[in-house]
């Protein structure tokens, strides 16, 4: 995603100031994401320039508004899925398969590595989780933020499955 | 002035180390068809402390747990549990430690089918001589304290989540300060499976050590310390460096 997406997402549920668009971005990526209010008109004036929104001017305020091509423009987004043809250059997997190049040795050391500072990143998240009551009936913002937190900690799992199979399949090429 | 002011302030007490391996080494077989499952292995862990251990098939991991619950011994080295070497014991003593001062929780739940959920965290108790209205009481509290009711159900009749619950129950009565996991949640979903680890990780605040050896990350990231295994050894360990523990 980028910024435009983001503000077209916004935009599509009504008309809003750059100011609002900013403070909604940034609340809707839950807090991940803190935006600077030059991006932000940057971003609609390209918008504005394709032609998938609009402004208005109201007392004294530009007032920005989706428009059609906007609409099918953010439809096509929200249905793009995305591809692993060729694969993502994911730096933790870039970084494996370069240590193996220099030897399996090399490569366990790397993964030894990865893995215990992954997993302690893990352990505090862990422990922070532990720290606060969850609610389940949490929304809006605290939703987001606790979303964002789960998709950390489920991506940290992924990569150490990821290593321990590393791990695995080199030590039973090396035997 | 009364009596207590004239008495030395109380020596501070050092931490109790809960198990301890030096150097620990174990081969199965021999000659040509000797199979090395550990190959020096120093690892302390603290009352209070939950470890979890991690590698790959073969690294070790449940060797290690057999040799501290004395159902093994090692081919070199020292297992030491409670303060005490496990193989200066004599098999009365060793089998008073595995009865007395630690507790089991595997991945298959090993419950008494014909027993009730009562019954089964009981039964360590009364062998170990305990009489049978004390070893209820220890039980019911137990198992209370694990989120059970209705205790005169047998075990087909909880689930496998709850199953694992009477296990950890039965694993943590009485004197028990050592308990040894191997792949508690092996059998369990998800959601059942971070009870399970969230229950055992609240034991070492009652002053019990955890070591639990699992393949998930998920729930090796519940422990104080993770410490990893590979081709018999330890090749490193993770804490959650924020300086503090629970």
């Amino acid at each position: 995603m980028a910024v435009r997406e983001g503000l077209l997402a916004l935009l599509d549920a009504g008309p809003r100031v750059g100011h609002q668009l900013k403070t909604g971005f940034e609340a809707a990526t839950g807090g991940v994401w803190p935006l600077n209010v030059g991006q932000v008109y940057t971003t609609l004036d390209r918008l504005e320039r394709d032609g998938l929104v609009a402004t208005a001017e109201a007392d004294g305020q530009r007032t920005y508004s989706i428009t059609d091509a906007g609409t099918a423009a953010l439809g096509a987004w929200w249905e793009a899925v995305g591809g692993d043809d060729p694969p993502p250059r994911d730096e933790l997997m870039l970084k494996v398969l370069m240590a193996l190049d220099r030897g399996p040795d090399h490569a366990l050391a790397v993964v030894t590595a990865q893995r215990t500072a992954l997993l302690a990143l893990l352990q505090r998240r862990r422990r922070d989780q532990r720290g606060r009551a969850t609610d389940p009936a949490v929304g809006g913002e605290a939703l987001a933020a606790v979303l964002v937190d789960d998709a950390l900690v489920l991506r940290a799992e992924a990569d150490l499955r990821w290593l321990d199979q590393c791990e695995a399949r080199v030590l039973q090429a090396r035997r | 002035m009364t009596v207590t002011d004239t008495l030395a302030p109380p020596e501070p007490v050092p931490p109790v180390d809960a198990i301890r391996f030096l150097d620990v080494a174990k081969t199965y077989g021999s000659g040509d068809n000797a199979v090395t499952a550990l190959a020096g292995v120093t690892l302390t862990v603290a009352a209070g402390e939950m470890v979890a251990i991690m590698g790959p098939s073969g690294c070790g991991k449940s060797t290690l747990l057999h040799l501290a619950g004395g159902l093994e011994d090692p081919t070199s080295g020292t297992v030491v549990v409670g303060g005490r070497p496990v193989s200066a014991m004599t098999p009365s003593q060793r089998a008073t430690m595995r009865r007395r001062d630690v507790g089991y929780v595997f991945q298959r739940l090993n419950l008494v089918p014909s027993l009730t959920a009562l019954e089964n965290v009981m039964l360590p108790l009364e062998l170990d001589g305990i009489p049978t209205r004390d070893a209820r009481d220890q039980a019911r509290e137990a198992l209370s304290a694990m989120g059970l009711d209705r205790l005169d159900r047998y075990p087909d009749d909880f689930s496998g989540g709850q199953q694992q619950r009477i296990a950890i129950a039965r694993a943590t009565t009485g004197t028990r300060r050592l308990v040894l996991a191997d792949e508690p949640t092996g059998a369990l979903d998800t959601a059942n499976g971070d009870q399970v680890i969230e229950l055992l990780a609240a034991l070492p605040a009652r002053g019990a050590a955890v070591v639990l050896v699992t393949h998930e990350p998920r729930f090796a990231s519940w422990a104080d310390r993770v410490v990893f295994l590979r081709d018999g050894r330890v090749v490193d360990q993770s804490e959650a460096d924020d300086g503090g523990r629970r």
